[in-house]
């Protein structure tokens, strides 16, 4: 269950109980990632803040 | 039974709810990305009992709703709570209907009508734009200088939206506030949010202590849920010299770091009253 961070290329592990479209930042550059794909385990940066996210 | 999560990413909130849906046995949950979704208006069939809405985007949220709502399916919130809570005109519209305290409110429609009224008002007051989150583009208005400056800004570089003029008293509230969670009919946890800043959202860097929830709070936080329509809601509310003020009340509530400060499983309580709901018994 191990990716590629898509910015610092650190190893990235996804935990057993990972969903796609989960938000996880990454260990060494902390860059927040989704997971787009668990098996096979694929993640990309996650989109940019919307002018109307949020609550 | 069959629980549609509607949802984009999947945030720590999400990923809590989905935590508690998968201890409860027979449950299918069906995880709906917006992202992906497609509507076919009056032949959608969904084979779902409910539909549970976290999306991320308010605009995404408030169709998805009133789409998975014309195709039959029963949603958590409704259609009517998220239109009204994502609005803040509307909101205080119906907290003033149900009676519910609220900071003193006016809206105008120019920027003359508005800096008149901002000045009948007296300063300090805080223009807000009727449909944003996360304390984004609020103005804290000290002076006429600044009055003049911020109207002018709004009406040239916003959008039509930005010149529906949503005035709010400010109220000192000496560097905190409350949110509180509101499920069904019941108070569920409170936190405070404090911050040096005036602005004092989580997401702007507010620090979350717990809250006791008092029967005054209970009560406020559950006619303000009351009065937007009931469901999964959450109430910023103002300690103020005149007693509790709701200043806004939140449809897809976030939760995440609250459930530590609070000790109460926010998670766990929102998925018994899908249930109930799912069920018809609520």
């Amino acid at each position: 269950m191990k990716t590629e961070c898509p910015v610092c290329g650190a190893q990235i592990e996804l935990a057993s109980d990972a969903v796609q479209g989960e938000l996880i930042g990454c260990p060494d550059c902390g860059t927040e990632l989704e997971i787009v794909s668990v098996n096979p385990p694929q993640v990309k940066e996650a989109p940019q803040e919307e002018e109307d996210w949020g609550e | 039974m069959k629980i549609g999560l509607l949802h984009s990413l999947i945030r720590k909130d999400e990923k809590f709810l989905i935590d508690e849906f998968n201890k409860k046995k027979g449950i299918e949950l069906v995880m709906i990305d917006d992202r992906e979704i497609k509507f076919n208006i009056g032949k959608d069939k969904f084979n779902l009992d409910i539909v549970v809405e976290r999306c991320i985007n308010h605009s995404r949220a408030l169709h998805g709703l009133k789409l998975f709502e014309t195709a039959g399916i029963k949603c958590v919130n409704t259609y009517s709570v998220a239109t009204i809570c994502g609005d803040k005109l509307l909101t205080s519209c119906a907290l003033a209907d149900h009676k519910v305290p609220q900071p003193e409110v006016r809206v105008a429609f120019t920027e003359e009508s508005a800096l008149k009224t901002i000045e009948e008002m007296g300063y300090p007051v805080v223009l807000k734009p009727a449909v944003g989150s996360w304390g984004r583009l609020l103005s804290k208005v000290n002076d006429r200088d600044a009055a003049e400056a911020i109207l002018e800004h709004k009406a040239v570089l916003g959008s039509y939206h930005h010149s529906i003029f949503y005035i709010q008293k400010y109220v000192e509230k000496k560097g905190k506030d409350i949110r509180s969670f509101v499920v069904g009919d019941k108070c569920i946890a409170a936190i405070y949010r404090s911050s040096a800043h005036w602005i004092t959202n989580t997401a702007r860097g507010g620090v979350a202590t717990n809250c006791p929830v008092t029967d005054e709070l209970n009560d406020i936080s559950v006619r303000a849920a009351k009065a937007v329509g009931g469901g999964i809601v959450a109430i910023d509310v103002f300690e103020t010299t005149q007693g509790l003020m709701v200043n806004e009340v939140n449809y897809t509530m976030e939760y995440k770091n609250s459930i530590t400060t609070t000790g109460v499983n926010i998670p766990q309580k929102m998925v018994e009253y899908i249930l109930q709901v799912a069920e018809g018994r609520k």
